[in-house]
């Protein structure tokens, strides 16, 4: 009989659990961005072409100068890609080495816009077969990493940059330079 | 003026339900019994009252009333008419106060044909039924009012997503309401009846009725639901195990379990408390349900009507509502007399071991859907699906389905299979174990690369589909009622429905194919042509619609046409898929975008047995149908009979 007692209390505290779950689920800020697994990790090894006539092309080891690097996932047919150019141009402006990775692109399109769009990148990798963008973790176009100056990803940046995101990267920047 | 008299109507439906309320509550003490006469009416007259405020609500939407807040944000003149309609409960104002309505009408039915049933517990009963109805008045008036107006109309409606612009979803949710809110009515009895401790057959008797309806309305609203996600959604999957699935789901096992047990508190007097208490359950998963869409808490692919706020509401109504009701459960449990016993051996036993099974899917359920929210609060994002439930959910089905096909056979109470009974009952039942044995072994002889789990569905569901029909032996069918009837077709159905399923997972073949006009594919035995693409436009949306002719083993073309559409108001996409289907299983065909040299991505499936899913659900919902038919008619010939009798009587003068 005991045992009986004690059971018919069971759905009650059940319940009361569930309550809690719940109101610590409401109470919690609603956060749906999921943070890559990729931050933390050290860039996969790479050796791609350069993109662009007058830039070079881009390796793993141009990442390991001690200095922290902004990544850029970009391409000529991407709507985004040409918006989100001023505020690569702001970053650029402000001390940041931009280097891009220019996917699936022809270079006829490639030079017409960086001419249009200004170019802000330091190297320009040819990634026509997506290979470095899906070792890094990035599923489409535009996405911007943040590189630490030992080549380990501290950030993921995914769609296009605003002009209010420009702070944050920047700060993500100096958290990397500061870190290494 | 007609937004103001259905808001007015509302407020004076939520006073006749705090009457409601007081009225039930008082005529429970000895001197209140003379209140309690007007509970019956002014149930009845709530119940008119709110449905008169939901037409007007109807009405608005209908006529397009662009002054009002909820019109414009969910509607638009140009479209078609029964959209219109169904868009007064396409959003969470209108649909909660469809919610508050079916529950008061629930309410007016009890209060007018609910006679046997003693006074006092129905009295309980519609005054607990009040109380649920007053926190949702609560929750319309105070913040979530559907009649909100606009202080500047705008010229236009900002019309209805165009994914719900479809007839499946239109009348989906709200099949899922019915059967939501007349778990309600089963909760509220439950309440009433452990108030006044009068849990026994005659409130089991007056319970049955609605829990059946409600699980036939959640069945039906289950299988539906599935169907449209699997037609329109163009993935060409059938249940994805997402949170709001989840939710719709574990109503459906506390229902199923109660809708036996209920049956065994009726006929045999036993499981009182355990009755009970499933009443709450099954009442609190529609509350924990329609928490978890509504509030957002859990990410899920029906982003709808998402907002923390009214998430906090429903969270004080469900702590309120299943707490309130958990502590008189606790309280009163050990004073609910226990009921008849029954040996190991016997039909009661059966229903027991599977309402234990059943809880124990619903349980499964429950972690998987609240495991993320719980290891979010430790800051770890997971994500559980298929993998999960369906192992860990059949680890409880497969001993079910056992018991399923041999609980019908025992007696009431006791049963001794020795002689000639128990080769009666052993003999059918040891060949059904027979066919399960012999097909699984082909299979995995056959076809070993199907995963175990698929094999074993095929397997048990072709020894528990025959097993189904075992009742009926012996039987003079024609004499057989329609209760039995139900129960043998909706057990069967749950084989059918099994076997649809192991099926699909076992056979389906997928094929991604980026095509030019006039290529041609092998699907399995399908041989697929995409003979052309046209451009078609509809009322407010525009569409590429594709001509692909299907030829099945060599057979005659036939053509199908799957098209992508685009909305214009608002602006959005969606992929009509198509469909060919044959009494082995559908050919699924989903039109994707042009790629840049100009093919055409296309997605095929061949999903051998795939319809018999939702047939086996149909059949499920349709056993549910008979019973409740054949328990009206024999009510009615009752009723009849002892008007004949008190007719006789008088004319005797007696």
């Amino acid at each position: 009989m005991k045992n009986l007692k004690l059971g018919i209390w069971l759905p009650l505290v059940i319940f009361f659990g569930l309550i809690g779950l719940f109101v610590h689920g409401l109470m919690r800020p609603a956060d749906t961005n999921v943070p890559s697994t990729f931050v933390g990790n050290p860039l996969p090894q790479f050796d791609l072409p350069a993109a662009a006539a007058d830039r070079p092309g881009l390796t793993t080891a141009a990442f390991r100068t001690g200095k922290p690097h902004l990544l850029n996932v970009f391409a000529s047919w991407c709507l985004p890609c040409a918006a989100e150019a001023p505020q690569l141009a702001a970053l650029a402006q402000a001390g940041a080495q931009v280097d891009g990775v220019a996917i699936h692109d022809r270079p006829d399109d490639l030079a017409r816009f960086l001419v249009n769009n200004g170019n802000p990148y330091a190297a320009i990798g040819r990634d026509d077969k997506r290979a470095v963008q899906i070792a890094i973790g990035s599923s489409g176009v535009p996405e911007t990493y943040v590189i630490d100056g030992q080549g380990v990803i501290r950030y993921q940046h995914i769609g296009d940059i605003r002009a209010e995101d420009v702070p944050m990267l920047l700060d993500k920047l100096k958290a990397a330079g500061a870190g290494s | 003026m007609i937004a103001e008299l259905g808001l007015a109507i509302l407020w004076m439906a939520a006073a006749l339900a705090a009457l409601q309320l007081i009225a039930g509550a008082l005529s429970l003490r000895p001197e209140g019994a003379q209140i309690g006469g007007l509970v019956r009416p002014v149930a009845v007259m709530q119940g008119v009252l709110v449905l008169i405020s939901f037409v007007t609500l109807i009405t608005l939407f209908v006529m397009t009333d662009l002054s009002v807040k909820l019109v414009v944000e969910d509607s638009h003149s140009a479209k078609p008419l029964i959209f219109k309609i169904a868009g007064t409960w396409g959003n969470h104002e209108g649909s909660m106060l469809m919610w508050v309505t079916i529950m008061a009408l629930a309410g007016a039915v009890v209060a007018l044909i609910e006679r046997q049933l003693d006074e006092r517990t129905l009295n309980a009963t519609l005054a607990g039924q009040a109380f649920i109805s007053l926190g949702f008045y609560a929750f319309l008036l105070f913040a979530s009012n559907p009649f909100a107006r606009l202080p500047m109309p705008p010229e236009e409606g900002q019309g209805l997503n165009p994914l719900l612009q479809d007839m499946g979803l239109a009348f989906h949710p709200p099949t899922l309401y019915v059967g939501y809110v007349g778990l309600s009515i089963a909760f509220s009895f439950a309440i009433g009846a452990l108030v006044t401790r009068n849990v026994g057959p005659a409130f089991a008797r007056a319970m049955r009725p609605w829990v059946l309806g409600a699980w036939i309305f959640l069945t039906l609203g289950i299988t539906a639901g599935s169907y449209w996600a699997y037609y329109t959604l163009g993935w060409g999957g059938w249940w994805f195990w997402d949170p709001v699935e989840n939710a719709s789901l574990m109503p459906w096992l506390a229902a199923t379990a109660l809708l036996h047990s209920v049956s065994v508190l009726q006929s045999r007097d036993a499981l009182r408390a355990w009755t009970v208490m499933l009443g709450v359950v099954a009442f609190s998963m529609s509350m924990v349900g329609t928490f978890l869409v509504r509030s957002g808490i859990l990410t899920s692919v029906h982003a709808f009507a998402v907002d923390p706020q009214r998430g906090a509401f429903i969270l004080a109504l469900l702590a309120i509502d299943i707490g309130g009701a958990l502590i008189l459960f606790t309280v009163r449990a050990s004073t609910v007399t226990e009921g008849a016993r029954f040996s190991f051996l016997s039909r009661e036993a059966a229903l027991v071991f599977n309402n234990v099974m059943l809880c124990g899917i619903l349980g499964i359920v429950l972690i998987g859907t609240l495991y993320p929210l719980l290891t979010e609060a430790y800051g770890v994002k997971v994500s559980v699906g298929a993998p999960y439930f369906n192992p860990v959910a059949a680890i409880f089905a497969i001993p079910m389905f056992a018991v399923m096909a041999i609980g019908p056979l025992l007696r009431w109470r006791r049963d001794r299979l020795t002689g000639e009974r128990g080769r009666r009952v052993t003999l059918p039942i040891a060949i059904c174990a027979g066919v399960v044995l012999v097909v699984f072994a082909g299979v995995e002889a056959v076809a070993h690369h199907i995963g175990i789990l698929p094999a074993l569905g095929l397997a048990i569901a072709s020894g528990l589909f025959p097993a189904s029909f075992l009742p009926l032996v012996g039987r003079n069918l024609r004499r057989t009622p329609l209760p039995v009837w139900g129960m043998v077709i909706a057990h069967a159905g749950i084989a059918v429905s099994l076997f649809g399923m192991a099926s699909e997972s076992a056979f389906s073949v997928e094929r991604l194919a980026a095509l030019t006009i006039g290529e041609s594919r092998e699907v399995g035995p399908w041989h697929v042509t995409l003979d052309g693409m046209m451009p078609v436009a509809g009322p407010n949306w525009t569409a590429l619609r594709a001509t692909v002719s299907t030829h099945y083993d060599g057979g005659a073309a036939t053509l199908l046409n799957p098209q992508a559409e685009t909305f214009i108001n608002p602006p959005g996409t969606r992929n009509e898929s198509a469909l060919q289907t044959r009494w082995n299983g559908q050919l699924y065909v989903v039109l994707g975008e042009q790629a840049l040299d100009g093919r055409w991505q296309m997605r095929f499936w061949w999903k051998p047995f795939v319809p018999l899913i939702w047939i086996g659900g149909g059949m499920i919902g349709f056993g549910g149908i008979l019973a409740m038919v054949g328990r009206m008619l024999s009510d009615l010939r009752r009723q009849i009979a002892k008007g004949k009798i008190a007719y006789r009587r008088m004319r005797q003068g007696r």
